[in-house]
């Protein structure tokens, strides 16, 4: 058994071989990290849940073509972003641009946030303008919390 | 005082819609940057004919469709009877986007099934569809005289489809 375990354990290498888009696409460093951060922000139209990084898609892979292309010509990575939003929308990336149609997208977050703070201002307020007074009045009401009394 | 219980009923009866409208739409139906814009030219090789090209220019002053098909793909073959009906009576020539498939099993299909389009251009590794933001087959475009994009599909096409979404637009482009 002791000496299957080295062998079992180049088992947990097989995996590896399904891997997508294998090998390196670029020799500079720099360029090879660009495009890894590229087509893991990019979404694969043909199956929505996953990135070009992730996917084997046939179109996964036309767009990974096209991306190491474009790089190789020197774009930037604003132009390949604006390559693939003027072919498939904004929609391509998994963090679209801040513009027109997205602010929205952007801001409701925020807008939520500032609707939540407002609430709870308000609601604390309200809780603070009460009787400070915590402990139930046993002799008055037998007991009963009377910060549930009705406030309307 | 009252008013306050009534705002969460508001903000349900305004949420309410908006969710009930975001549910019913597909969400794998993007809409394509390319409407209203000038097509993305193109030339490539005959389906028929490595020799000869067929691209944009083909179409240019008239209105076309051009449907992206495949062998492989379901949806093509279902609407493929339709196809050639359209290309008989429908008064709009089609021509083919034939993506991501192999030659010979393209001119079985439209050896054996019938042939609706007027040329079919071949795009083997997908180069044209990336231009066009193609993301599935079939995909069906409308493209205007002036070659502008007008209209594009992106299920199989039907009678009721193309009298509901095609035809009205095709009117407004010859100017009926």
């Amino acid at each position: 058994m002791a000496k299957l375990l080295p062998v079992l354990s180049l088992l947990l290498l097989a995996p590896l071989s399904w891997a997508i888009d294998p090998g390196k696409a670029f020799d500079d460093p720099e360029l090879q990290a660009r495009y890894e951060r590229i087509i893991s922000e990019v979404r694969c139209l043909q199956c929505q849940n996953e990135s070009l990084k992730d996917s084997n898609a046939f179109l996964a892979d036309d767009l990974r073509r096209e991306i190491r292309r474009l790089l190789r010509e020197g774009k930037t990575d604003a132009e390949v972003f604006d390559f693939l939003v003027q072919r498939y929308g904004e929609f391509a990336l998994y963090r679209p641009r801040m513009r027109g149609q997205t602010l929205l997208l952007w801001l409701a977050p925020l807008f939520l946030l500032m609707a939540g703070a407002v609430v709870a201002v308000r609601v604390v307020r309200g809780r603070m303008a009460l009787p400070i007074d915590d402990e139930p009045d046993e002799q008055s009401n037998g007991g009963k919390d009377v910060r549930v009394a009705d406030r309307s | 005082m009252k008013l306050r219980y009534l705002l969460p009923i508001a903000v349900f009866v305004i949420v309410i819609p908006v969710f009930l409208i975001g549910l019913s739409r597909n969400p794998s139906e993007l809409p394509s940057p390319h409407i209203n814009k000038p097509a993305p030219e193109f030339e490539l090789p005959s389906l028929h004919d490595a020799a000869a090209t067929v691209g944009t220019s083909d179409f240019a002053g008239e209105v076309a469709l051009l449907n992206v098909w495949a062998t492989w793909c379901v949806g093509c073959r279902h609407e493929h009877d339709f196809l050639l009906t359209l290309a008989e009576t429908g008064g709009v020539p089609i021509y083919g986007l034939n993506w991501h498939d192999r030659r010979e099993d393209a001119l079985r299909w439209l050896e054996r099934l019938g042939d609706p389009y007027v040329a079919s251009a071949y795009d083997a590794d997908g180069q044209v569809g990336i231009d066009w933001g193609v993301y599935g087959a079939p995909e069906t475009f409308l493209i205007g005289a002036d070659g502008t994009v007008l209209h594009k599909h992106l299920s199989p096409l039907t009678p009721e489809i193309w009298e509901r979404d095609f035809v009205p637009k095709i009117k407004a482009a010859r100017g009926e």
